[in-house]
């Protein structure tokens, strides 16, 4: 599997390998739902550290989850995102909806 | 002038290697590394677009993609010979999707990442994504989603 997803306090970290296109996008989208729900938490970290390449259809992944968890309140941050992936994500306007870090480490520190 | 055409099955695991298969082709001219990503960007968008859209992800359908290198350009064809496009204009605005869980971004994303873009469609034929880049150019100019 190409992603891991872990709990820390009251955050869902989802750590990303690779490429983000349609061939991931179904299942990750299944297992971020089905960690938001089995560990009850509301915040959402999608540790980009590791992804080589994303397109729209990974961007509608996080999309997605914003628009899940920001209706309870919670919030999406995303980090470690390598230019390649920068330039996608800020060309799709996500980062005005979300907080975004250079780092796992930097955010961490942040949110504790 | 230097050519190659891939057919091959509507499967998700196979836009990976049209992009792949493009940027090798394509790094026989003066791309960076970079050029190259957004050239990947916008290929995996177009295939994208032919598997969902196109094809309603049946993986029993062809992609055809069609990449040449004509002087210092990389010329690329995507076709697929699905359900096409009934109205092509609402398709090109930015943030339109038929879809809540996609963002509607794919053609801004080949529109700003290719310098030519030009996509033909008929309903129930198919559609035609014909897009181009110069070496040595930057994309064309990012344009807003909003």
């Amino acid at each position: 599997m190409n992603y891991t997803i872990k709990r820390k306090n009251n955050y869902l970290i989802v750590s990303v390998i690779g490429d983000v296109d349609i061939n991931l996008t179904d299942s990750l989208r299944k297992d971020v739902d089905l960690a938001l729900a089995h560990y009850g938490v509301n915040n959402l970290v999608f540790d980009l550290t590791d992804v080589d390449f994303v397109d729209s259809s990974g961007l509608g992944v996080i999309l997605g989850r914003y628009k899940r968890v920001s209706a309870n309140g919670g919030k999406v941050y995303l980090a470690g995102a390598k230019p390649q992936v920068k330039k996608v994500l800020d060309l799709s306007g996500l980062p005005r909806l979300m907080e975004m870090y250079p780092s796992v480490n930097l955010l961490l520190d942040k949110i504790g | 002038m230097n050519k190659a055409a891939l057919e091959f099955s509507s499967r998700p695991e196979n836009v990976a290697f049209a992009r792949v298969a493009v940027a090798a082709l394509a790094s026989q001219l003066d791309f960076t590394l970079s050029d190259l990503e957004e050239i990947k960007v916008a290929v995996s968008e177009a295939v994208t677009n032919a598997i969902i859209h196109g094809y309603d992800n049946n993986p029993e359908c062809m992609v055809r993609l069609e990449i040449k290198i004509v002087e210092e350009f990389i010329e690329i064809e995507i076709i697929d010979t699905g359900k096409g496009i009934k109205d092509i204009t609402k398709a090109l605005e930015p943030a339109y999707s038929t879809d809540p869980e996609r963002m509607g971004l794919g053609f801004s994303f080949m529109q700003s990442f290719m310098e030519n873009f030009s996509v033909s469609s008929s309903p129930g034929k198919g559609t035609r994504v014909k897009m181009s880049r110069r070496a040595g150019t930057p994309g064309r100019k990012a344009v807003s989603e909003q």
